[in-house]
Parts: structure tokens; C-alpha cells; sequence
């Protein structure tokens, strides 16, 4: 295939798979090194900044815990708006996009909850505590896991996607709901108790390494989204293959 | 219209319907709490409004699995979809159907167990007005997630799954109202009115979320 | 009132299948079209596809001298599928009663229906008079797949879609289909069957599935 033929000329281009399969292949590994090299940035930072003086070495943990649980939310819209454009546009890609970031949204979320409750246990002196922050996460968490096994359960991808939209968008438009709700609840059994994160401005000593953090988490998630999608697109491929071939004995 | 809601009462409530399965779960669940918590009057006082929402909760989503998938099965869904009937209507219908034959009842043998768990008059009135106000949304949640078992060879659990993190805001303004009414600071009537509030921003969703995912699933 | 049927250039897939493509036919009032071809042909998609069940890659089904061009074709339709569509906990007249109801969904008061009239009419038309009082479950597989023909018949509607309408069924009850399809044509009713066994339907138009075999 020419260098031309892959020039993508407008959205609509995108929307052809063999068009997507050529371009990521091309843009994975410019991804893959962009977030190698801010990995390599960010951890070095992480590890030379000062530690806080009330928090000590355990503060480091936030350069993990923060941009995971910022990528388990954005994991989530990734999905909403594939979802929106698998119920309105129709767009072919967009039920392989959903479908691949729910494990990834998945795996971020269960990062943010296993650092924060190592974060948890020298700070708070418990691995868990019901505020209402981690049981907001703790709930996701377990929308991306129900997600997860809606597609393991179903055979057909296109049917899987359509269905999979609709509760994706009801669990979006839900998540504010939920979230009041546990603010409410929490502030109804623990009244304020619990030292809240990011409440006070961070110092700049922290912010940097912080940042540069985030941007590698989502640097990583794009890379792994994009593998993730060129895989799905390959696996459907070799399933049409299948039932062709299985019709063609058939008809033989 | 009225002829769905009679037929769907009809089905629920003969033999093989599941409306009397709801509520034998339900007082099943609340009979065993004290089984587990012991058989300290107190403490079951304390957590009877808790104990009857959760097995409120249990009891309405373990009937819904069927509320689409029996007419997949028989293919009354095929002509259900083919009708000038919006979708959305006839979900709704479905819903209210379902509601009025197994979360009805739940609600009113609630003071039952309110009195088995030792709780005051006051929790039991509290408990049994937002169950009335609160069990519309679990089945009208319940909804999408029975539209969604439509779509899977073997639905099951997975629905429960599914629905349970969406309930979440129910139980919790449930609970709180029914505590509110009891525990004397508290105020009763916000955590009621958002409940109720809930239950009206789902009779929308919900029924519409379900006809989309009936209509892919359908495919 | 000329009144037809006419479908450009269908065609459907499952994922990036094909399943059939490009039918075209149309179909005048009083007319009828037999589907056949092989098992895994596209038989039932083509039905569904017609009936507005399964979404059409392209083409166009229309419906032309109806009553009102802004409503949807499938509300036109009849569809007899593989199942029943009939509750075994109802009795028969249960059944019928609920989809004579559901099916002419406007409670017209000026036109009262007389659906009850109606279903004792259509039992005996598909020769199960008096049996209605009987719970669906009841019935033998013939029974219920006549009671189910008799669920065409409470509700009018120009087009029947019949996938299968003979499927166990004994030979004097696939005279009375036939009867029955021959019935609706002489109304000015438009019949499409899907069917691998010889039903005697006269002047009917034929479209053989083939299937999209795959050059090896």
C-alpha cells in the first residue's frame, strides 16, 4: 500500500479500519517511546523532589495514585463518547473503542484504589476507609468491571457494542448522581474526620513531578487504547474469516 | 395499553409468574438477619430500615431478569417492536406492571418484618413510605438492565451486577430518609424529596434506555 | 385503492457478512411471494429485514396508496415468526384478546372493536372453536402454531410477513393456510411466506435464496 492511500483526508476516512489498522501501526511506536521518555522524566522527578514534611516518603505515592485516578475517570468518558458514537453516528470504530478501554479504565481504577490504600494505611492507619471519595472510585470500579463481563458474555461484537453503549451512557449520566449521593451519605455517618486530599494548593515542588506524571499515564493509556483497538480490529477480522470459511465448506 | 398492564398482572401472578418468588425471597432475607446479627432486640431496632431496603433491593432485582427476555423467548417482542406503540411506552407500561405485582407487595409486607426487627411505629411508617417512593426506580433501573439480558445467551446474575452500582443513590436516600424519620436531628423531607427526585429522572431514563437496548438487541 | 408493496434493492449482513443483497420486487395488492432456498440462506433475516427487526445495509421498503405515507412500514405488517408469541399461562382467548387489544393500539370509542367476537371468529377460522377457554400451554405444537395463525386474523393488517407458517403442521391444516393466505388475498392482502415445503399458493411470485458462497 502506498504512503498516499493512507493519508487520512477526513474523519470519515478514519472510520475504515484497514485506514485505522495502518495508522496506528504507524503512530505506536512515536506513542510508545513519547511515553517511555516521560515515564523516565516523571519517575526521575519523582524520586529527587523533596519529601513533604508532614506526609515524609509516603507523599511519593501521590505521583502514582493521583494521575491513575484522573485516568480512571477519563477512561470512563473515553467510553461514553464512543458509546455516543456508537448509538448515534454508527461509526464502525467507535464499539471497538469502548469496548477496548473498558480493561484499560479498568486496570487504572484498580491502581488508584491499590495506591491509595497503600497510601492509606501510614496516613489514615487502615487500608480502607468508606469516604467518600474511594467508595465514588470503589463504585466505578465496579461499573467497569460489570461492563467488562457484559462484553465477555456476549458473542456477537456488534449487538455486544449497541447494548454495552446504552449502559455505558446511563452509567455516565449516573455518575454525578452517585457521587452526591456518597458525599451525602459519607458526610451523614462521618462527619469530616477523614483528611481530605487536595484540598489545600499544592506546593509547586509537588505539582511538577505530578503533571508530568499525568501526562505519561495518558500517554500510556493512548498507547494501550490503540494496541487494544488494532488487536479487537484483527480478532473481528479473523472471526468473518471464520464464519466465511465455514459457509464455504457449505455451500462446497 | 391497559390491556399489557392486565396481561402482564395476569402472567405475574399465575402460576408460573414470579411475583409471589419476590416477596417469599424478601421475608426469606429479612428472617435470616437476625440469624446473623444474633438476637439483640437493640441492635436489630438499629439496622431494621437498612435490613428491610436491602432485602427490598435483592427481592426487586431477582424477578426483573425476566420482565424481557420471557417475551424474547415466546416472540411477543418481535411483535411488541412492530407496533405504532412507542417503545418507550410499552416499557414503561411493563415496568409499572411489574412494579404494581412484585414491588407492591414487597412494600406492604414490609411493617410486617418492620415488627419481626423490633423497629418503633415511627421507623416502620418512615421505612414503608420510602420503600413506596424508592422501589419505583430499582424497577425502572432494573428495566435497561433486563433489556440487556435480551441480549445474552445466559443473562443471570450479570444483571444484578450491571444494576447494583446504579441503585446505589437510592439505597442511600432510602436509608437516610427512613433513619431521618427516627434520629431527631436529621431532617427527613431532603433525602425524601431527592428520592423521589430519583425515582422521577429514571421513570425517564430508564424506559428509554431500555427500548435502545431492546431495539440492538433485537437484531 | 392501488395499493402495493415494493422493496428496492435490499440488503443486509451480519457484521461485515453479507446475508443477501440487492432484492427488488414489488408486490400489487391481492399479490403473494414465496421465499425459499436452503437452510442459512438469509430466509429469516430477508423476513426480519422486511418486518423492520433487523437493520437493512441499503435499499428501501415502501409501502405505496397507503392511508398515510408518514407511517412507519412495519406497522403495516404482520409477522409470524418461528415462535408463537402466545404466553402458556394465558388461556388461548387470553392470548388473542391481548394482541387484538395491543395490535390496534388507538382506543377508538366512535369504532368500538369487537374484539371478543373477533377471536371467537378467528379460533374457528383456523379450526380450534371452543378450545379457547384452554390454557396455551395445553395445546399440541400444531394447536398452538394454528392458534398463533389465528393472532393474523383478530387484527387487520394489509401485509402478513409468515416465516415458516407450516412448520408442525399435519397436511389438512396446510390446506387450511393455504385457505387462509387465499383468504387475505382476496381482500386486497399481500402475503410473503418463507417456506421449504410446497404450499399451494396460486399466481405467487418465487425468490430462491442462494446464500453468498464464498469463492474458495
Amino acid at each position: 500500500m502506498s504512503d498516499r492511500s493512507l493519508a487520512i483526508r477526513s474523519f470519515t476516512d478514519l472510520a475504515n479500519p484497514t485506514r485505522f489498522v495502518a495508522l496506528a501501526g504507524r503512530l505506536l511506536p512515536w506513542l510508545a517511546g513519547l511515553t517511555a521518555v516521560l515515564f523516565a522524566v516523571g519517575l526521575t522527578l519523582c524520586f529527587t523532589t523533596a519529601a513533604d514534611y508532614q506526609q515524609g516518603e509516603t507523599v511519593r505515592i501521590m505521583y502514582i495514585h493521583v494521575p491513575a485516578a484522573w485516568l480512571s475517570m477519563m477512561g470512563y468518558s473515553v467510553m461514553a463518547a464512543s458509546a455516543l458514537g456508537t448509538l448515534v453516528w454508527r461509526h464502525p470504530l467507535a464499539d471497538v473503542a469502548a469496548k477496548c478501554a473498558a480493561p484499560i479504565g479498568a486496570g487504572f481504577t484498580a491502581l488508584a484504589l491499590i495506591t491509595g490504600s497503600l497510601w492509606g494505611k501510614p496516613m489514615w492507619g487502615t487500608w480502607w476507609v468508606w469516604d467518600a471519595r474511594l467508595t465514588s472510585v470503589f463504585i466505578l470500579f465496579l461499573m467497569y468491571l460489570g461492563l467488562i463481563a457484559l462484553n465477555r458474555a456476549m458473542d456477537d461484537a456488534g449487538r455486544a457494542a449497541k447494548v454495552s453503549a446504552v449502559l455505558i451512557l446511563v452509567g455516565f449520566v449516573n455518575i454525578p448522581i452517585i457521587k452526591f449521593s456518597v458525599d451525602w451519605w459519607n458526610t451523614l455517618h462521618q462527619p469530616a474526620s477523614v483528611l481530605r486530599l487536595g484540598g489545600s494548593a499544592i506546593d509547586p515542588e509537588f505539582l511538577r513531578p505530578l503533571l508530568v506524571m499525568a501526562l505519561a499515564f495518558t500517554c500510556l493509556f493512548f498507547t494501550l487504547h490503540l494496541a487494544a483497538m488494532r488487536t479487537e480490529i484483527w480478532r473481528r477480522r479473523i472471526a468473518a474469516m471464520r464464519r466465511q470459511a465455514a459457509r464455504g465448506a457449505a455451500s462446497a | 395499553m391497559t390491556a399489557l398492564f392486565l396481561r402482564d398482572l395476569k402472567l405475574a401472578t399465575r402460576a408460573g409468574g414470579g411475583a409471589l418468588t419476590g416477596i417469599l425471597f424478601f421475608l426469606a432475607v429479612v428472617a435470616v438477619v437476625p440469624f446473623g446479627l444474633g438476637p439483640d432486640l437493640k441492635l436489630l431496632a438499629r439496622v431494621g430500615p437498612a435490613m428491610l431496603w436491602i432485602g427490598a433491593l435483592l427481592a426487586s432485582l431477582l424477578g426483573l431478569e425476566r420482565l424481557f427476555q420471557a417475551e424474547r423467548e415466546d416472540g411477543a417482542l418481535d411483535v411488541m417492536l412492530m407496533q405504532e406503540t412507542p417503545l418507550v411506552f410499552t416499557v414503561f407500561i411493563k415496568c409499572l406492571a411489574h412494579w404494581t405485582a412484585s414491588g407492591l407487595p414487597l412494600v406492604l409486607v414490609s411493617p410486617l418484618l418492620g415488627l419481626f426487627l423490633n423497629m418503633e411505629p415511627q421507623a416502620i411508617g418512615a421505612t414503608m413510605l420510602t420503600l413506596l417512593a424508592g422501589t419505583p426506580a430499582i424497577t425502572l433501573i432494573g428495566a435497561m438492565g433486563a433489556a440487556v439480558a435480551v441480549a445474552l445467551p445466559r443473562g443471570g446474575l450479570l444483571v444484578s451486577i450491571l444494576v447494583l452500582p446504579l441503585v446505589v443513590p437510592v439505597l442511600i436516600f432510602g436509608v437516610s430518609a427512613a433513619y431521618a424519620a427516627v434520629e431527631d436531628p436529621a431532617p427527613f423531607l431532603p433525602p425524601f424529596l431527592i428520592l423521589i427526585a430519583i425515582t422521577l429522572f429514571f421513570a425517564v431514563i430508564g424506559p428509554a434506555a431500555a427500548a435502545v437496548a431492546l431495539r440492538a438487541a433485537s437484531e | 385503492m392501488p395499493f402495493r408493496l415494493r422493496v428496492d434493492g435490499l440488503g443486509a449482513s451480519r457484521g461485515e457478512d453479507p446475508i443477501f443483497r440487492e432484492i427488488s420486487l414489488l408486490l400489487e395488492a391481492g399479490g403473494a411471494l414465496l421465499v425459499t432456498g436452503r437452510n442459512g440462506t438469509g430466509k429469516s433475516t430477508f423476513l426480519r429485514t422486511l418486518a423492520g427487526l433487523y437493520p437493512a445495509d441499503s435499499g428501501t421498503i415502501l409501502i405505496e396508496g397507503g392511508t398515510d405515507p408518514t407511517v412507519p412500514v412495519r406497522e403495516s405488517l404482520h409477522y409470524l415468526g418461528h415462535r408463537n408469541a402466545m404466553k402458556r399461562d394465558l388461556t388461548v382467548a387470553e392470548n388473542l384478546l391481548f394482541w387484538s387489544r395491543f395490535t390496534q393500539a388507538t382506543d377508538d370509542v366512535a369504532e368500538p372493536i369487537d374484539a371478543t367476537g373477533k377471536t371467537v371468529q378467528a379460533l374457528e377460522a383456523v379450526g380450534l372453536g371452543g378450545l379457547g377457554g384452554l390454557p396455551f400451554g395445553y395445546l399440541s405444537a400444531g394447536q398452538q402454531r394454528r392458534a398463533a395463525l389465528a393472532r393474523l386474523l383478530v387484527a387487520h393488517r394489509p401485509v402478513w410477513l409468515m416465516d415458516e407458517p407450516t412448520a408442525a403442521l399435519d397436511t389438512a391444516s396446510e390446506r387450511m393456510v393455504e385457505a387462509l393466505i387465499a383468504g387475505h388475498r382476496a381482500t386486497g392482502g399481500i402475503v410473503i411466506a418463507a417456506t421449504h415445503q410446497a404450499l399451494d399458493v396460486p399466481g405467487a411470485q418465487m425468490l430462491t435464496m442462494a446464500g453468498f458462497a464464498v469463492p474458495a
